[in-house]
């Protein structure tokens, strides 16, 4: 089965109406994926034993015609835990690692039937925006493999790009759902922090991580985070807001809405295609009936520096528990406590987890703290501030998800600035916390561009509303890639 | 010349919750290790702490019982190191934000009253413990994550007696309170203390020198006489104190050199992601301010200024609140309160000791002792009889019922004594005679005489009083 063309409905129709049974349409699956992954590399994990066992028990019960999940094969990305199936972060220090619990997200598709085929790849502990961070493989780009597919979970959009599942789990820390979306021509969500249970996600930067999903189209998007939204009392960030139906607002179109344009975004540095996307999709919300004007969000400037501040102190701390001693990798020859934490973490890590690590525990350590930490804090309080501020008149900010569409392999990561300014327009919203999702929205020499739609704190509806309706009205989405004429 | 002391302690209290501060996990001690645990005690990958509101209550107890001021926001910080026993290789703990700061107690030395103050007071994890054999090293996990909470002192103290007693309240306080054992012996309570000494007027304190291994409030106090003399001496003959860690030798009483500090450990606190900011709300302090026991000081002054009972008895019967408690029990129940307090500083004390139990683990109630008091004071048992009735009360038997079945009732009737005492009287002459003379002993003779003929019932102070009367006719 390649689900070009395809959506949860249409599938689930199959399913209902037993055109398919769930044990056919995952051996379909998983056969579509050995071929299609032997080219795109999304995959670290395919757990066809589990996959099929799970169809059967689905098979046996029935499919529950009520939920579009049910019998419905996804795939996660590998920083969420799975009980009992490997999950590594893209990291050597967890090469084999299996855990002994379920992520809280993970557990909620499992409990409504959904059917985990496998763990996606990633920059290892989600830190880098290409998935060239990986230990194990590089994931190339479905719509042009010579190209990255964006990240961290790249490996997420790149299989819901390919045709592999309709659905995956991705995690945002800053920009890792959407930028990926962006450069695979998928939907990307990245929900309101709170939104979903951390409960099980390898932590990065705690108070900006959050998990979402990746799919081929909103209304899809919309019925996985209907899933996975909710309190958990494991998550104590995780929010008791009433969940509303995220695809009840869907066909409400956008007249009246304020949508607003921060400039900052679309400055320099800023590809002329990609802006010109950015344009286009202002003309279209405008020809549906909303208002767009331009917007400011003064201290967008600082945004990397807070960022990759916050996110990497954050980071040095959360990483340190692999420490060789109670999981994960432990160096062969360490002779003592001190040689068992330096080496297994020395040839655990890689080059970039090891940057962050270290520019982490500069900016916590005495004496630097408040011109660094402390310092990137302040601009974050300013950076939210700014949102409220724009908030108070708007219901909707557009923006470009990333500066440029998918770059070639290996182009940028010789460069960490390079890499670190990518973020800049995704980064604000989780500093933020808000709710931001990319859609696709044009094309620029035959690679998707995806916009990205950032709405009020626990206002996805709102965002999901504008993004229906400009779906609706354009073809973007339904584009493919050719994959060497798969298609 | 002359000097002034100033001393530090920071305590680490053991909170008795039944579930740890981060986790579920029970918080039980002396079980297999690592059996209490769960991924979030290992660290493991992806969990996340949740705030045991137990705690946060317990240590809002604490801060009113040391009359700090309570913090309504506060959060908790990561203390990052790298140990075994620590598997985040961070402690959630508060550095920025203490849940209660700025209090104080009061201590009593030579008759003077000082107040202490408390610069802050936090709640915080508890590592777990490593072990070494020859060839491995053992990580147990039981107490990771077990509830603490450690108060600071303001440089208030100026001797080693001062921080004993100073230590002897903040026990009892705590201990009132019921949130802890708070025994050194056990662990549930851990004293790390530093001194300085500068001589009188200087402006600056001196350099300070910190202790470990202080297993009792006495070696604290032992420890920092030994520091406070080796400074000044150091000082007295130009010399500089380095600023180090020493260890007290219980064997020799001497403060042995451990590591020099050179520059302070750098554990790169920052506020901790994972927890929401607290909110203590005013009504909630003031339902647990509602719930406080009386403090111990307050106790001993009511023993003292209502039951008329003396200091020393006010502060044996306060130091423990169980002790205490019962203590006013039995005044309930109508005791003596002289009475009462002699029996628990004595046989029930006694009792205690030989067996190796807390008055609250025993089947001694305070109705019941305070009903054998009762027989006592209204003539129905002797005290010597009374030792009996206490045996039988550590048994759990009703006093009275008890006496009943013994036949153990007292003879105080003057109409069924006098008849025994006219026949001893009638068969000694010889001891009337003697005592006409003026020898008290026979008197005791004669006492005896008739304990026997009662089987030891007789009420003696009745006998007496008839015995002298009749040989007087």
């Amino acid at each position: 089965m390649n689900y070009f063309d395809q959506s949860l409905s249409s599938v689930h129709e199959k399913l209902a109406s037993k055109a398919i049974s769930a044990t056919d349409l995952v051996k379909q699956t998983l056969d579509n994926i050995k071929n299609v992954d032997s080219k795109i590399n999304a995959f670290i994990t395919v757990d066809e034993d589990g996959a099929l066992k799970k169809a059967k028990q689905i098979d046996e019960k029935g499919i529950d015609s009520n939920n579009l999940l049910s019998g419905m094969p996804i795939a996660i990305k590998d920083n969420m835990v799975t009980k009992g199936l490997k999950t590594t972060a893209a990291s050597k220090i967890l090469e084999n690692f299996k855990p002994i619990y379920d992520a809280t997200a993970v557990k909620k598709l499992n409990d409504l039937g959904s059917i985990n085929v496998g763990k996606t790849n990633m920059d290892e502990f989600a830190m880098g925006g290409s998935t060239e961070n990986s230990a194990f493989q590089t994931t190339h780009n479905p719509w042009d493999e010579t190209k990255v597919p964006g990240g961290s979970s790249g490996g997420s959009a790149a299989a819901v790009a390919a045709g592999e599942v309709l659905a995956a789990l991705g995690s945002d820390t800053g920009g890792s759902i959407r930028q990926p979306a962006s450069f695979n021509g998928v939907v990307g969500m990245k929900p309101t922090y709170g939104r979903v249970s951390r409960w099980g996600l390898i932590a990065f930067g705690s108070s900006l991580d959050q998990i979402g999903p990746i799919t081929r189209n909103v209304f899809d998007n919309a019925t996985v985070l209907n899933a996975i939204a909710g309190h958990d009392d494991h998550d104590l960030t995780s929010s008791d807001k009433v969940i509303p139906d995220f695809t009840s607002t869907l066909n409400k179109g956008v007249k009246g809405l304020k949508i607003g344009i921060p400039s900052e975004f679309m400055a320099q540095g800023l590809d002329d295609d990609v802006k010109q996307v950015v344009l286009d999709t202002a003309e279209t919300f405008k020809k549906l009936g909303a208002t767009v004007e331009e917007v400011s969000l003064p201290h967008t400037q600082y945004g990397v520096a807070a960022y990759y501040i916050i996110s990497s102190s954050e980071a040095s701390s959360n990483l340190q528990r692999f420490d060789g001693i109670r999981y994960g990798y432990r160096a062969k020859d360490a002779k003592s406590l001190e040689d068992v934490y330096v080496k297994s973490r020395s040839e655990g890590f890689g080059d970039e987890v090891k940057r962050r690590i270290m520019l982490g525990t500069f900016s916590l350590s005495a004496g630097f703290y408040d011109a660094y930490f402390k310092k990137a804090a302040q601009v974050r309080t300013l950076m939210i501030n700014d949102f409220t501020k724009i908030f108070k008149d708007f219901d909707l900010i557009l923006a470009p998800t990333a500066p440029t569409p998918a770059y070639g392999i290996g182009e940028d990561i010789s460069d960490p600035m390079t890499m670190y300014m990518n973020d800049v327009l995704t980064l604000p919203v989780n500093l933020a916390g808000l709710p931001g999702m990319s859609i696709p929205a044009g094309f620029s020499k035959g690679l998707p561009v995806g916009v990205q739609l950032i709405g009020r704190p626990y206002d996805e509806l709102t965002v999901y509303q504008a993004g229906s309706a400009f779906e609706q009205d354009t073809d973007f989405n339904k584009q493919t890639p050719k994959m060497g004429g798969n298609n | 010349m002359n000097f002034e002391t100033t001393i530090g302690l920071e305590v680490h209290v053991e909170l008795k919750t039944h579930s740890k501060i981060f986790s579920p996990s029970p918080v039980e001690f002396g079980d297999q290790p690592n059996s209490n645990t769960n991924v979030i005690d290992w660290g493991y990958p992806g969990v996340l702490p949740t705030t045991n509101k137990g705690v946060v209550h317990d240590g809002i107890m604490a801060g009113l019982a040391l009359h700090a001021q309570i913090q309504k926001h506060p959060h908790f910080d990561r203390k990052n190191y790298f140990y075994p026993d620590n598997p985040k290789a961070y402690q959630i703990t508060q550095a920025e934000t203490p849940i209660a700061h700025d209090g104080w107690v009061e201590i009593e030395v030579d008759d003077k009253k000082k107040k202490i103050g408390i610069a802050e007071m936090h709640i915080e994890e508890d590592a777990g413990k490593n072990s070494h054999a020859t060839r491995y090293s053992y990580v147990d996990l039981n107490r990771q994550g077990t509830p603490l909470i450690e108060i600071v002192s303001k440089p208030d103290i100026s001797s080693p007696d001062e921080a004993y007693a100073y230590l002897e309240q903040l026990r009892q306080v705590i201990q009132f309170t019921g949130i802890s054992d708070v025994k050194m012996e056990e662990g549930s309570m851990r004293v790390d203390v530093n001194i300085s000494v500068r001589p009188v007027g200087q402006k600056e304190f001196g350099t300070k020198t910190e202790l470990k291994n202080l297993n009792s409030f006495n070696y604290v106090r032992k420890g920092l006489a030994f520091e406070e003399q080796r400074h000044q001496r150091v000082l007295m003959s130009g010399g500089k104190i380095a600023q180090e860690t020493r260890r007290f030798d219980e064997v020799s009483g001497q403060t042995i050199l451990m590591r020099t500090k050179e520059g302070s450990d750098d554990y790169r606190y920052f506020p901790e992601p994972d927890l929401p900011v607290l909110n203590i709300s005013q009504n909630w302090i003031d339902s647990i301010k509602q719930e406080l026991p009386e403090p111990p000081a307050k106790r001993r002054q009511r023993y003292v200024d209502e039951l008329g009972i003396t200091d020393y008895d006010a502060m044996v019967l306060t130091q423990t609140k169980e002790m205490s408690d019962f203590y006013d029990q039995m005044i309930k129940d109508g005791a003596d309160p002289k009475l009462a307090a002699n029996y628990l500083q004595g046989n029930v004390n006694e009792f205690l000791n030989d067996n190796q139990v807390e008055l609250q683990d025993t089947k001694i109630t305070p109705e019941h002792l305070a009903t054998m008091i009762k027989l006592i004071t209204d003539g129905t048992i002797s005290s010597k009889m009374a030792k009996k009735v206490f045996k039988a009360i550590t048994n759990g038997e009703e006093p009275k019922k008890f006496v009943e079945e013994k036949g153990m009732v007292q003879l105080s009737d003057p109409a069924k004594l006098q008849p025994i005492i006219d026949d001893v009287v009638a068969a000694n002459p010889q001891s009337v005679e003697d005592f006409h003379n003026g020898k008290d002993r026979a008197i005791g003779f004669l006492v005896g005489q008739i304990m026997k003929q009662t089987h030891g019932k007789a009420n003696p102070q009745v006998v007496n009083k008839l015995l002298k009367e009749s040989m007087s006719k």
